[in-house]
């Protein structure tokens, strides 16, 4: 049982972004991916959603055990995987409420629907952990939403999905540190021994809040460096640029 | 002899639309094919039109034949209807029944396929059920009709309430005004009259069905409705035709009058089959006060031509078109609205939105006209389009004529496409590419989805998650 990426390489167009990108993560377990811009960690967390602008040219990547890419997007994500958009898409017209009942029928058999008074009994409890006024419920999904209102958003789909494994790209970026705690709050309610994350981030200050049980540098489409989390403060002193010495000295 | 009949069991039979089924004809009036001066000599002899009708008729295939088709403006597809191949008149027992009971046993079965009796007892103060050329079954409520409330078909309505049905009838839209008005004067069959008397507010709507079954086959339903002064109903229609190879012809014509104060709503939802010509020509004439809204849906027909308009004629008189039109391929949506300014301070509102799949193609043609010696006049047009495909195709034709400078309008128009980003999103979520473009779609035109009363509505969004099954991929 586990999130096992292995030996992953992609491209979009003609340029390689990941290069033999190796990572396990099992239930229970909380992996960080830091890297400097431009190292791959959003196009990681797209290949493995199934964005139809990657293509995959080699390795593979299983969720317990399923070919995960030999599926559709959306048998991903009712496999288990769940991405928390670093830029969530606005639907206009369509309500979060109504979102998240499509969403939660999609994970039904044929025909059965959801059962409406539960649905919002457990909206109404996770948009209280997210301190969401429940007037977002009526609102269309991210549409005017300020930034720090979107990330919550997206946090408020992963509690409702409840996914095996959960990708969290740089939900940091954009938020002052009252919506942080908050939005922290909510995944850190979500760690469960059944349920694996993979937390992408720029800067440690999002670690504080989730803490990691293991950080992983990303640099040039590869895990180069692997630790706990004094690694990550390691990175947020000193820059990059060591591990780029260390990992890479041909390249240098 | 409906005992000899053999009726498909509809539970085998495969629907992949909801109104595609039919039933073996049997017709006890047939007008045969074509027309021509006897094929109204025999409609007007069925019926017992007055002679005053059958002149009006005469004149009307007079001017139908000498008018050109519209092809100089409108699509040349108009071309591929012929005239000859179609029967312009065909009923079973002509006399519409009150009860559900009394209707023959294939035409029961027909409306009860289609929910027309649930929907009866839920919400409805009326309903008028055409089958072919004639009502089958029309009924209104105790309470509605002890109002003073008529609610009959056209014949009923000329027949016994001549001293309204005349002052009215065809002043709204003139016999002339396009060929298909003029078609549809000289053969008109069924259609509902209806006429609320002054301060009567009917509070649940009157709802009228027009089911084509027959084949090679034009239905020509004529509505005029009257709201006197401070009165107020709303009326709603569905449509369905079963599929064949061949074409179908629909060509309506509907009258609203509504006097000073009066409200009245026309709620539209059509499903035609893609092989019907739907061409029709909807118009009110609000006085003083009074209001107007054309709430209108069309999704289905091979072609349809409808521009639903208001004529502003008295003081502070409004008007408003909302419609919703879906093209899938081989179809394609002409619609829009008219708007005509005629009194001070009067007030149009036009919201429309399209959907064009697969080589679906929609058009909207808006014409607004606010002439120099009026103020106060207000307009407001918003079109959008929404392209699901890349062979997907819209256009817009906006005619506003603005004279003087009392007036104020605004024009909005917009084109827009599913991003790839957004069904990712909602695919990432578990959705499978058609629930993700169902719910874009249904999100686009949500907020005139809303228009529609709540039944209507949930139709709606079932009919174009049908439609939009399989546009993907």
């Amino acid at each position: 049982m586990s999130l096992k990426i292995e030996n992953l390489q992609a491209r979009i167009g003609e340029r390689e972004i990941l290069k033999g990108l190796t990572i396990e993560i099992k239930p229970g377990e909380v992996h960080a991916i830091m890297g400097p811009n431009g190292s791959g960690k959003s196009t990681l967390s797209k290949v493995l959603c199934g964005h139809e602008d990657y293509e995959v040219t080699g390795g593979s990547a299983t969720l317990d055990g399923e070919d995960l890419l030999s599926l559709s997007i959306d048998q991903r994500s009712r496999a288990g995987l769940f991405l928390a958009f670093q830029y969530p898409h606005e639907i206009p017209g369509v309500t979060n409420a109504n979102f998240l009942r499509a969403a939660l029928k999609a994970r039904k058999p044929d025909g059965e629907d959801v059962d409406a008074i539960a649905f919002y009994r457990q909206m109404y409890a996770r948009m209280d952990q997210l301190e969401m006024d429940r007037s977002f419920t009526g609102r269309n999904v991210n549409e005017g939403f300020s930034g720090g209102e979107k990330k919550r958003n997206e946090i408020l789909q992963l509690m409702m999905l409840e996914p095996k494994y959960a990708i969290l790209d740089e939900t940091d970026s954009g938020l002052d540190i009252d919506a942080l705690k908050i939005v922290s709050r909510g995944v850190n309610a979500m760690r469960s021994a059944e349920r694996g994350f993979l937390v992408i981030t720029h800067y440690q200050r999002l670690l504080n809040y989730i803490q990691p049980d293991i950080v992983h540098v990303l640099m040039d489409g590869r895990i180069v460096k692997t630790g706990d989390r004094s690694l990550a403060l390691k990175l947020e002193e000193k820059g990059y640029d060591w591990v780029k010495d260390e990992a890479l000295p041909a390249a240098a | 002899m409906s005992a000899e009949l053999e009726t498909p069991d509809l539970s085998d039979i495969k629907i992949d639309s909801v109104g595609d089924f039919t039933f073996p004809e049997n017709n006890v009036y047939d007008a045969g094919y074509g027309l021509s001066e006897k094929t109204i000599d025999y409609i007007c002899d069925v019926k017992g039109d007055p002679e005053w009708i059958r002149d009006f008729r005469k004149k009307a295939l007079k001017v139908f034949n000498e008018k050109p088709m519209p092809t100089h403006w409108a699509t040349k597809d108009l071309e591929n209807i012929h005239f000859d191949e179609f029967r312009y008149y065909l009923a079973g027992d002509r006399k519409p029944k009150k009860s559900w009971d009394d209707v023959p046993e294939e035409v029961k079965k027909t409306f009860e396929r289609l929910g027309i009796p649930e929907q009866e007892r839920k919400f409805l103060a009326g309903v008028e059920a055409q089958y072919d050329s004639e009502a089958a079954y029309s009924n209104i409520k105790a309470a509605v009709a002890e109002q003073g409330v008529i609610f009959v078909n056209s014949t009923e309505g000329l027949h016994k309430h001549p001293e309204i049905f005349k002052k009215w009838f065809g002043k709204v839209i003139p016999t002339g005004d396009n060929k298909f008005s003029a078609l549809n004067s000289a053969v008109f069959s069924g259609g509902s009259f209806i006429y609320v008397p002054p301060g009567v507010k009917v509070k649940h709507p009157l709802q009228a069905y027009f089911r084509i079954n027959s084949e090679q086959f034009g239905q020509f339903e004529r509505t005029l409705i009257i709201a006197d002064e401070g009165a107020e109903v709303m009326y709603m229609e569905g449509c369905t035709a079963p599929k064949f190879d061949t074409a179908t012809l629909h060509s309506a014509v509907v009258e609203l009058v509504a006097l000073k104060g009066a409200k009245i709503q026309y709620v539209t939802v059509q499903n035609w089959s893609s092989n019907v010509f739907n061409l029709v020509t909807k118009r009110g004439v609000a006085h003083e006060e009074a209001e107007i809204r054309w709430i209108d849906c069309n999704i289905g027909s091979r072609l349809t031509m409808k521009y639903p308009g208001v004529v502003m004629k008295g003081r502070k008189a409004r008007g408003e078109v909302i419609s919703i039109a879906l093209a899938n391929n081989g179809q394609h949506q002409d619609t829009g609205a008219k708007m005509i300014h005629a009194a001070d301070e009067t007030t149009s509102n036009v919201i429309s939105k399209s959907i064009s799949i697969g080589e679906g193609r929609s058009t909207y043609r808006g014409l607004v006209h606010i002439p120099k010696h009026l103020k106060g006049c207000k307009n407001n047009t918003e079109c959008d389009a929404l392209l699901i495909n890349p062979k997907s195709r819209t256009d817009t034709y906006p005619a506003i004529s603005v004279r003087g400078s009392q007036h104020s309008t605004q024009h909005e128009a917009s084109v827009s496409q599913v991003s790839a980003e957004q069904i990712f999103y909602l695919m990432q979520r578990g959705l499978s590419e058609g629930e993700a473009m169902s719910l874009s779609v249904n999100g686009f035109i949500n907020d005139l989805a809303k228009e529609f009363p709540m039944e209507y509505s949930v139709e709606l969004k079932r009919l174009i998650d049908l439609e939009m099954e399989g546009s993907v991929g």
